[in-house]
């Protein structure tokens, strides 16, 4: 586990969440409301446009309480949300951007 | 959806401005009839509006007003409905009725006007960030971008409005969008409800061996059942595996109360048998009933000895506040339909007999029930008068809760109340609506002194608009529901609860050209109420109730359903 990893506020385990979604201006604000009215800590967010850029992919490292699985439910509901896959905290992406944090 | 396809003529290549886009839009989808206020910002639309033959406008005296009325269309019809408002003020005065619309699961199109895109992000006048405001009230949202985009976000909008579990969908529009030109080639189809996924038959047939094999199951109904049209098959499950029934305040109707089954509404303001029948129960069945606190009372001591089969079309639902033992996703009618042949016919001779038990020994206690000016007698009086065509709406308070205990509601979408917002000011403008969609019915609202005020001015449209709706106003001169918390929990320390001045309200009914009936003057008031529910038209019925009146029995906020205060 790397600092940034580490570096998370707790002890619960860090979990990586990887969202397809529509890429248009609103889409973060719906993400990232659906967290925070639930008091519920993003710990990390990296987000980049694929393909032609009518998508994005957005990676969010957050806490593993009980709620994740909740939370995963309704981020799946999201109209802009096109799929959502759970990752362990070993997921590289957040640990190649180390250098960008010391 | 009843998609009338007849009208525009599909001339191609027609140059249009996004507004009419919008409105040959609406035309196609087969709406009718939308609420709202002009302004500013959406005065393009509302002038493309003015040319339309087939959709009228109901002009409201506040944007909540004309969202509540929506709401009224979209809840007895099952359909979407559409609201209007202007930037600014006009959208923020929409949102505490698109919240309502969410909580309850309410198919809504909300099109709001927005400043110009040049001119958003500077705090230009009348701006506001609806997008932003409506992004946790809403079951999706869209800002348009051009007026080619309308063409596709129109048609998403009902759709998603309508599909799954229903809600509301905003649409802000810059004006610069409505105005501007484009040549429309062909037109998109009308935004219909989109078939939900079958459901897996594993866990439906998990859950017929629980209910065949279970010897004390209850049926627990929300308002998922109401929204999917499921109140038949609801009726046939409980009837072939003889299940006990209780419902939610959203679910009201979906069985009729008075039938052999039905134990009526659980939860806070349940008779004490159906919390107690609950309490004992070995199997839970939750169709399309989201477990809220109002109903469970304090989650962990909620049916504590029951397995838990638990159908919702929404996944988030399941598993949420109660871990199901069966879940099973998928709208609740296609649920049922495959449930139903799997599930034996039963007798359940001594669950029945225990359950008449508790019937006997802890009945819903109404008081008063013969006497026209007490809460129960009068609820009842009217419901004898008006038969189960009328449909009910109330606000919110204590009115609400006895108009639920007492109300012989025995017909889906009959009932329409604000249940999970609770809002004040929900009755008259939502019966308004109703009235306008079902004009051959009568529209009862059942409000209070304090709700009545939160969109009194509605009375002129209802007036303007020469509405079938009858308003039965209890009047305490109080917050009832207020008071009665403070009078139980706080020590009786009342504070600003009761009111030291009252308007007049059958002056102030008759000054917005209402008639009006004063059940505190008739010498034979169960005459007068009659006659009254029976004129046409717009009609204010005025009733002193005592503020020393309860809603009983009650659990104590936060407190198990089993512990009740009061008989
Ligand atoms: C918009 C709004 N504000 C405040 C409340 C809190 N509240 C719930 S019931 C109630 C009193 C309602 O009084 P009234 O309409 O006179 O009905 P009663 O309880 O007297 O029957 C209040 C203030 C609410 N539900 N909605």
């Amino acid at each position: 586990m790397n600092s940034i990893v580490k570096a998370c506020k707790s002890d619960l385990a860090p979990t990586v969440l990887e969202l397809d979604v529509n890429n248009h201006a609103g889409v973060m604000s719906h993400v990232v409301g659906l967290f925070s009215r639930r008091a519920y800590n993003v710990e990390g967010i990296l987000c980049m446009p694929v393909g032609d850029g009518s998508r994005s992919r957005i990676w969010l490292l957050v806490k593993e309480d009980e709620r994740l699985e909740q939370m995963v439910r309704q981020v799946e509901k999201l109209e802009d949300v096109l799929g959502v896959q759970r990752h362990g905290a070993a997921h590289e992406v957040f640990e190649r951007l180390e250098e960008f944090f010391q | 959806m009843n998609h009338d396809r007849s009208g525009a003529p599909e001339a191609a290549g027609e140059t249009l401005s996004g507004a009419e886009i919008v409105v040959r839009l609406l035309e196609r989808q087969g709406i009718r009839r939308v609420a709202g206020i002009p302004g500013g910002a959406i005065l393009p639309f509302y002038d493309a509006l003015s040319q339309s033959t087939r959709i009228e406008h109901i002009l409201a005296r506040h944007e909540q007003g004309g969202g509540f009325m929506a709401q009224g269309m979209a809840r007895v019809t099952g359909e979407a409905a559409v609201c209007i408002a202007t930037s600014g003020p006009g959208a923020a005065n929409l949102l505490t009725a698109v919240a309502d619309a969410k909580l309850d699961s309410i198919p809504l199109v909300a099109i709001t006007g927005q400043v110009a895109s040049s001119l958003i992000g500077t705090d230009a006048f009348q701006e506001v960030d609806t997008y932003g405001l409506s992004i946790p009230i809403t079951k999706h949202n869209f800002l348009v971008g051009s007026a080619r985009e309308l063409l596709e976000v129109i048609p998403k909008a009902f759709s998603l409005a309508v599909s799954g579990r229903p809600g509301p969908v905003l649409v802000d529009i810059p004006k610069d969008v409505q105005n501007e030109r484009i040549v429309v080639e062909s037109w998109p189809a009308p935004g219909g409800r989109l078939a939900a996924p079958a459901p897996e038959p594993e866990p439906i047939a998990q859950a017929a061996a629980l209910i065949n094999a279970a010897r004390r199951p209850v049926l627990y109904l929300g308002g998922g059942v109401i929204h999917s049209g499921a109140s038949a098959e609801a009726l046939r499950l409980a009837e072939t595996a003889q299940l006990p029934t209780v419902m939610t305040l959203m679910a009201l109707g979906a069985m009729p109360v008075d039938h052999p089954l039905s134990l009526g509404m659980l939860g806070m303001h349940a008779a004490r048998c159906t919390n107690l029948v609950l309490e004992e129960c070995d199997l839970l069945i939750a169709v399309g009933a989201r477990f809220d606190d109002r109903a469970t009372g304090k989650v962990a001591e909620f049916c504590p000895g029951a397995k838990i089969i638990h159908v919702d079309i929404d996944h988030s639902e399941l598993d949420k506040i109660k871990t199901a033992h069966v879940g099973i996703r998928g709208d609740v009618a296609a649920v049922l339909e495959r449930l139903l042949p799997q599930v034996e016919a039963a007798e359940r001779a001594d669950w029945h007999a225990r359950v008449a038990e508790l019937k006997a020994a802890y009945p819903l206690q109404m008081p008063g029930l013969d006497d026209p000016r007490s809460p129960y007698g009068l609820i009842r009086a009217v419901a004898e008068a008006v038969g189960d065509s009328a449909t009910v709406a109330t606000d919110v308070g204590q009115h609400q809760m006895w108009v639920a205990q007492a109300y012989p509601l025995r017909r889906p979408r009959q009932w329409l109340t604000s249940g999970g917002l609770g809002t004040m000011g929900f009755g008259l403008p939502t019966a308004i609506g109703a009235a306008l969609a079902e004009p051959e019915r009568t529209v009862v609202c059942f409000s209070g002194d304090g709700s009545i005020l939160m969109n009194i001015q509605e009375l002129a449209t209802a007036a303007e608009e020469g509405v079938n709706v009858k308003v039965v106003l209890m009047n305490n001169a109080t917050l009832g529901l207020v008071f009665q918390q403070q009078t139980l929990f706080y020590g009786k320390r009342i504070f600003s609860s009761k009111f030291k001045g009252v308007p007049d309200f059958v002056k102030v009914a008759e000054g917005f050209g209402w008639q009006t009936c004063d059940l505190d003057h008739a010498d034979d008031p169960g005459a007068a109420l009659r006659q009254a529910l029976a004129t046409p038209g717009p009609m204010l019925i005025h009733v002193g109730i005592d503020r020393h009146e309860q809603v009983l029995p009650m659990v104590a906020p936060g407190g198990a359903n089993k512990n009740m205060i009061g008989d």
